[in-house]
């Protein structure tokens, strides 16, 4: 595995696959303020001026959060379309559309780096590959790199960002579910600290999985956490659903986070957490 | 409401009860019973090529039996247990000991309702984070007392609301997830209906899954796939053949042991059939996993999980 430089120079079109459009200037999403886009990146793509935090790319994540340079894991499994799948568009098609919007195979890049210099497993998830979906390729490297986390008794960081479950893989998604979890449960026993970042949205299986399973579980302010999705609940219910109803600080006040925190503290925090739990 | 596959089903059965209303004559009677052949041999053949949308209606049937009926059927001495004791009981899951052929074991699954009132009561067999916290609970005390645990799973998914969602529904489903991972006592389960997503398999994680015939067990409704990949619920039908959500389906991908075969007419039809069939499986399936020493359960019911979705079948390794 090849060892990536970090790169200074102007991110590759498929990092910029993120929620800050291109163009000089950009439109916060949240206070609707036309800002310098370079203005908006050089602030780790949060809103200089009302803290909005713009989604961001599984590399451009991992950038974020390593030290320099990361190892990149597994990144060559691609789905097989086990049910050749196909809805208004074939399921091999959304596939292919993924790679080229993303530079990856599938919704997740996993790496060993280092945070603080502590070295890490880290998974990151791509929500511009099919919603940051799991089936069976997000499910196998988040189980690899549990595992891996395991053998080499490195801490775990996994930051989510998906729409839950890919419907395309049918029940085999759901069951990465159970996968995921089991690898965990091992995890848990060899009492290695496992850290879940969750970010805008994580919701359906992934959330009901290894999202909520951290030791530690952190969100960024403002993201959409939870089970079912806000238009379910409101068909369920046939009411309106209250303002900042499963946004993070929400589940905050209800007991499923233990922090919720900028982008740019994270690091920071994250590095602390890791110094309290290791030996 | 009958529903398409039952369509000619119905028509015969109309035809004969008008004869058996007529006054009795041989050539009456002979006519009874040769529609009654017809209708037998025309059940088999319906049943035996229905949709996977069929099925999924088949598997929402009322009539079916639902996790107490089972219980009454195979276990004596039933004690149901309440309560997640951290803030409610929930009528979607029952969950307690029994003895299956004298043996104690713990038995838990999701409960649907016939009427409207038990329905409501039940909440339609959709667990709140209490139910699965109840669940989870009771798996610990068969644990602790080393009692085989046995799951009848049948729900249209864990409840989607405002209260279900403060409590933590997310959280409930994944610490279930990671803890029957780990459980060591031997965990059976059997997908009887509707296996209805994260709320199915919240109480899935077993040793051995079995799967009615007729049942179906998916990532999201097909409704909801539907309309969400559709942006139409009513492509249901497309949905429901496109996920592959039958059990001969799952039984191929290597996501379900064993298919548990339903009498001609599906498990309303005849549900002691049903009863004597499925109670040979689980028997069966209990000698051989309490021949097993409980300490090596979890390390075989992960290797058994962490095989869904097999490099080279279902995905590949690219350079
Ligand atoms: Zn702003």
């Amino acid at each position: 595995m090849a060892w990536f430089r970090r790169e200074r120079s102007p991110l590759p079109a498929h990092e910029q696959e993120s929620r800050v459009p291109e163009g000089l200037y950009v439109k916060c999403d949240s206070c609707k303020e036309i800002l310098y886009r370079k203005a908006v990146l050089d602030n780790l793509s949060v809103c200089p001026k009302c803290a909005f935090h713009f989604r961001i790319s599984a590399r451009l994540r991992l950038e974020l959060l390593c030290d320099g340079a990361w190892e990149e894991l597994d990144r060559g499994l691609v789905s097989a379309d086990p049910l050749a799948f196909s809805d208004t568009k074939a399921y091999s098609d959304r596939l292919r559309d993924g790679k080229r919007k993303t530079g990856s195979l599938d919704a997740l890049v996993s790496a060993v780096g280092t945070l603080g210099g502590i070295p890490t497993v880290i998974a990151a998830m791509e929500y511009g590959f099919i919603g940051g979906s799991m089936g069976v390729v997000v499910g196998e490297k988040v189980a690899r790199a549990v595992e891996r986390s395991a053998s080499e008794r490195m801490p775990l960081l996994v930051v989510s960002c998906s729409g839950g479950a890919r419907m395309m893989e049918g029940t085999l998604s759901l069951m990465q579910m159970a996968k995921i979890s089991a690898a965990l449960a091992r995890l848990d026993a060899a009492r290695i600290p496992f850290i879940s970042l969750l970010t805008d949205p994580t919701t359906g299986g992934v959330t009901a999985s290894f999202a909520m399973l951290g030791d530690v579980n952190i969100a960024e302010p403002g993201a959409l956490i939870g089970f079912a999705g806000p238009r379910v609940i409101e068909q369920t219910i046939r009411q309106k659903l209250p303002e900042g109803f499963q946004r993070s600080e929400f589940l905050l006040q209800h007991g499923m986070l233990d922090m919720v925190v900028d982008r740019r503290e994270l690091k920071k925090t994250i590095v602390r957490c890791l110094h309290t739990l290791l030996d | 409401m009958p529903e398409d596959y039952e369509a000619p089903l119905l028509e015969l059965e109309k035809k004969i009860d008008e004869l058996a209303s007529q006054p009795a004559a041989p050539a009456v009677e002979a006519e009874i019973s040769r529609l009654r052949g017809e209708l037998s041999e025309k059940r088999r053949q319906v049943f035996a090529s229905l949709t996977p949308w069929q099925k999924t209606q088949v598997a929402r049937h009322p009539g079916r039996p639902y996790t107490l009926d089972y219980v009454n059927a195979l276990f004596t001495e039933f004690t149901e247990l309440h309560g997640d004791r951290r803030f409610a009981e929930d009528p979607a899951l029952v969950c307690g000991f029994a003895f299956y052929k004298e043996r104690p074991v713990a038995v838990l699954g999701h409960q649907k309702g016939r009427d409207t009132k038990q329905k409501i009561y039940r909440n339609f067999g959709m667990p709140k984070p209490e139910g699965y916290r109840k669940a989870l609970r009771v798996m610990k005390l068969a644990e602790k007392f080393s009692r085989p645990v046995i799951t009848f799973v049948d729900t249209p998914g864990a409840y989607p609301g405002l209260d279900a969602e403060e409590r933590g529904q997310a959280e409930a489903i994944a610490y279930n997830l990671r803890e029957m991972a780990a459980l060591r006592v031997p965990i059976i389960v059997n997908v009887t209906g509707e296996g209805g997503s994260g709320g199915a398999l919240a109480i899935a994680v077993g040793d051995r899954v079995n799967m009615l015939e007729h049942a179906v067990y998916s990532v999201i409704s097909p409704e909801g796939c539907a309309s969400i990949l559709w942006r139409d619920a009513g492509r249901a039908p497309e949905a429901a053949d496109a996920m592959k959500i039958t059990a001969s389906d799952l039984a191929a991908l290597g996501l379900v042991d064993e298919i548990v075969p339903e009498p001609a007419g599906g498990a309303q039809t005849d549900p002691e059939a049903l009863f004597r069939t499925l109670d040979a499986v689980i028997d069966a399936q209990l000698r051989e996993l309490t021949a097993v020493p409980p300490e090596s359960l979890p390390g075989a019911r992960h290797d058994k999980f962490r095989r869904m979705g097999r490099l080279g079948t279902e995905f590949l390794e690219t350079t």
